[in-house]
């Protein structure tokens, strides 16, 4: 277990070089040159020669790479090119919120997932089986941006149970974890039947059964748990789907997340947020993944460390 | 002999000269002090620095947090003295001397000395600083070494006294007064600066109206009222809550809702028709100009836009009124570079007019009766492409085939500033707003040789040495006596460049900002042409006791 585990984070590594390399060219490959943004549209040559001394843009890329690599290694996601600021502090004060709604995203799509998928197994190829998966074919297929306004104009704007967006209380965080959660539960629903319509043929439920326990017993103490089980290994994977839809619902609802900080940094060509954003968030897929196994492992002895 | 205010006024052509005085220190009656309010912005603010804020965002709001010598009367664009008492111009118009009101107090209690504007002016010019509004104040003696790094302060710039400073200009500049109402020109406390480093931006100590009391990042900013101000009896407002992360759509939800009094990012397209079909709402948006105006821009060193009959041609090949119709008539049809309402703009002047025939014969003359395929870069974010597709039709109309190229802005902006990159751009989202209004801002880095560079903002790469050499003679007109005549320059000039056509003029927008029923104050201060969206010192709330 030990040896598995120093393997698979030297391999997280190597990912999060590889991906801070990729993003790094990427981003100034860009036909876009970031000294212009910073210098403004008034600047003389001078200027935005100096300016582009000063944040070291003139040196050739390997050696830009090289030092952000250095900086890195020492913690320093540098500085934002137009605020000035920390890019590690610009991040730190918004990651508890995205991190939140995570949580929040997280529970709502089990919650509203798992009660469908096993609603829809019990009664496999009824009416209610069909409806339910038709509803969690739209969840997967609605684009997030659309469910969020509607959501918003409706529960918020027309009933008036919730605010109009914003951060703060736990009614501000319902509509944007349901509208996360909505894309989320249609992938487990559609998981935990397979999974739970697998449970219900195997061996120890017919003995079970056989022995005259109730159907509501078997359900709930011998199918569940073990149809559950192979699901919540799927949560760690589920994080790198949510960096995608965070920066969709955090800009919706003003939800003021690293989402939104990157979104807006893209727009204003400001390069140390973008790369401190992306390896921020890459990170966190990585363990998400080492999470799914580590969890996997654990829940599943035939699974063989190799 | 020295001029005073007024006559320097007139130099720079602005309107109502004797009335100056009187609007500086006029108070609105029915104003009442107290209540804050809220405006939202979907955008985080980037930095209240007010050496390095340069949107239109955080460009109101550093004017309510700092001042420089010189301002403007709220709700106009004639120039008022600010931190300045009064001042005195030298006969070459070349030495200004500024004496400083007495007992102006920092946020941080410490009172304001000719020391700090010193200071503050060779902080701004410093490269270190990474000032975008650097080059701004190159008339003044000493910028080169200061901007080339073998000087770290201007030798032009000294104090004269503890309320008197001297600026010393290297060449006569009849925009000096407006470059010393630009925020870049703050006068900032050097203690507060040292202490906050490179976040001064999120720590900002001026002499302004209201001082920063909360700010939580990617949340709110709360603007607090400065009760030692030195305009008495301003703000109104106690406090100015800015809610940061929220969609237009959404604040418009929420003013409708009662929840928001300004939304900073104005009346989302999607939206402005209902707003305006709806009396009660509409009553709540006021209308007014802007110093705007977009534009095509036709690269006339790439052929055959090279060849000016091609470029009179596509002058008139655009339906100008169609386009405006495109954005819900939130603009009116531009015939020059100047929007009308800057001093210098050419009245009667019609521009070209719409008239294919016309068009197409001049094409023919210029060897193109087939027309040509030519590209159209545009910005990606809703209403450019559409307004593109427009201008695409109207090419189509004469035989000239333009694909559409929609990129973001940053890329846009790059291929503007190669030589042979953009045959055409649609500057909708990165057109021309003026830093101060005067003529001469929509010249130099835009229609000027100097902007004709790699990296510049000429996009048409269009160099006329001979205006070049006007410009810089109008410029070189400080004597109020003849600011007429700096004014007719101006409009000669661009009269000469639209006989070049290196552009097209669109349209020039017209703001419209939304604000809640309880908000008081003259509608003037809420289309105010320098503090977009609007001027916070001067707006009060109705609902205060």
């Amino acid at each position: 277990m030990a040896s598995f585990l120093v393997r698979r984070l030297l391999q997280s590594l190597l990912i999060l070089l590889g991906v801070s390399l990729i993003t790094f060219v990427l981003l100034y490959a860009l036909p876009a040159d970031p000294v212009r943004q910073i210098a403004g549209r008034s600047a003389t040559a001078q200027t935005v020669q100096n300016i582009r001394e000063q944040l070291g843009l003139d040196q050739p890329l390997a050696v830009q790479y090289w030092r952000y690599l250095g900086n890195l290694l020492q913690g320093d996601l540098g500085r934002s090119y137009l605020q000035k600021t920390q890019v590690s502090t610009l991040i730190m004060s918004r990651l508890p919120a995205s991190l939140l709604l995570m949580a929040g995203a997280i529970f709502t799509e089990l919650l509203i997932g798992l009660t469908m998928g096993v609603i829809a197994a019990l009664r496999r190829g009824s009416h209610a089986d069909q409806a339910l998966m038709i509803v969690s074919f739209v969840g997967v297929s609605a684009p997030q941006f659309v469910v969020g306004l509607l959501l918003l104009y409706v529960f918020a704007v027309q009933l008036g149970w919730f605010p109009i967006g914003g951060y703060g209380t736990f009614s501000h965080l319902v509509l944007p974890s349901l509208t996360m959660g909505i894309l989320g539960s249609g992938w487990y629903s559609r998981m935990m039947r397979s999974s739970m319509i697998d449970v219900l043929r195997q061996d120890f439920i017919r003995t079970a059964r056989a022995k005259g326990l109730t159907r509501r017993r078997i359900i709930m103490r011998h199918a569940l748990p073990n149809a559950i089980l192979p699901i919540i290994a799927m949560i760690g994977i589920d994080v790198g789907i949510f960096m995608g839809g965070i920066v969709v619902v955090e800009s919706v609802f003003g939800w003021p997340g690293i989402g939104q900080l990157a979104w807006q940094a893209i727009q204003r060509v400001d390069i140390p947020i973008i790369m401190g954003v992306t390896l921020v968030s890459a990170t966190a897929i990585v363990i998400g993944n080492l999470v799914a196994d580590v969890i996997s492992l654990l829940v599943d002895p035939r699974i063989k460390i190799r | 002999m020295k001029h005073l205010l007024t006559t320097t006024a007139l130099v720079l052509g602005l309107a109502l000269p004797l009335t100056l005085a009187a609007q500086t220190t006029a108070m609105d009656p029915n104003a009442k002090s107290g209540g804050g309010i809220v405006v939202t912005y979907k955008d985080d603010v980037a930095t209240l620095d007010p050496a390095i804020g340069y949107d239109w965002q955080n460009w109101s709001m550093i004017k309510s947090l700092f001042d420089g010598l010189m301002d403007y009367a709220p709700g106009t664009t004639d120039l008022v003295p600010g931190l300045a008492e009064s001042y005195t111009i030298s006969d070459d118009g070349q030495t200004f001397t500024f004496k400083l009101r007495a007992g102006v107090k920092f946020h941080n209690g410490r009172e304001m000395t000719a020391e700090d504007v010193v200071y503050s002016l060779n902080r701004v010019t410093n490269p270190k600083t990474q000032s975008p509004g650097a080059g701004f104040f190159g008339s003044i003696d000493g910028y080169d070494a200061v901007a080339d790094g073998s000087a770290t302060s201007l030798s032009g710039v000294s104090s004269s006294g503890p309320l008197s400073v001297t600026i010393k200009l290297s060449r006569p500049d009849a925009t000096f007064l407006h470059v010393m109402a630009l925020n870049f020109a703050s006068i900032v406390p050097k203690e507060a600066v040292d202490a906050a480093g490179d976040d001064f931006g999120k720590n900002p100590v001026g002499t302004g109206a209201f001082s920063l009391g909360e700010w939580t990042i990617g949340q709110r900013l709360v603007f607090t009222k400065n009760p030692d101000y030195w305009r008495a009896g301003l703000p109104y407002l106690d406090s100015i809550t800015f809610e940061v992360g929220q969609e237009p759509i959404v604040a418009l939800l929420r003013l409708q809702n009662g929840e928001v009094d300004i939304p900073g990012d104005g009346i989302p397209p999607a939206k402005f028709r209902e707003v305006m079909d709806d009396p009660a709402q509409a009553a709540r948006v006021v209308e007014g100009g802007q110093l705007h105006t977009g534009y095509i821009t036709l690269n006339t060193q790439m052929p055959p836009f090279d060849n000016v009959k091609v470029r009179q041609a596509v002058n008139m090949a655009i339906n100008k009124a169609r386009i405006v119709q495109v954005i819900n008539g939130r603009a009116v049809p531009a015939t020059q570079p100047l929007p009308p309402s800057m001093p210098g703009y050419t009245d009667g002047y019609a521009g070209y007019a719409f008239d294919k025939d016309a068009a197409k014969a001049l094409l023919a003359e210029a060897g193109f009766a087939d027309g040509f395929d030519t590209e159209l870069y545009v910005m990606n974010t809703d209403p450019n492409p559409r307004i593109a597709q427009a201008i695409q039709q109207d090419l189509a109309g004469i035989g000239v085939r333009a694909a559409i190229k929609s990129l973001a802005q940053a890329s846009v902006i790059a291929a503007g500033g190669e030589a042979d990159q953009a045959p055409m751009i649609w500057s909708g989202g990165m057109a021309w707003i003026a830093d101060f209004p005067d003529a001469s801002n929509f010249y130099g880095p835009i229609l000027g040789c100097a902007g004709a560079v790699q990296g510049g903002w000429n996009w048409s790469w269009y160099c006329n040495e001979d205006l070049d050499a006007m410009a810089a003679k109008a410029d070189a007109v400080t004597d109020p006596a003849k600011a007429d005549e700096r004014l007719q320059m101006w409009s000669d000039i661009y009269m000469e460049v639209m006989k070049d056509a290196p552009w097209v003029p669109v349209f020039n927008e017209q703001r419209y900002t939304m604000k809640s029923e309880r908000m008081g104050g003259a509608d003037a201060l809420y289309v105010d042409p320098v503090s977009i969206p609007i001027n916070y010192d001067y707006v009060y709330v109705n609902d205060v006791q």
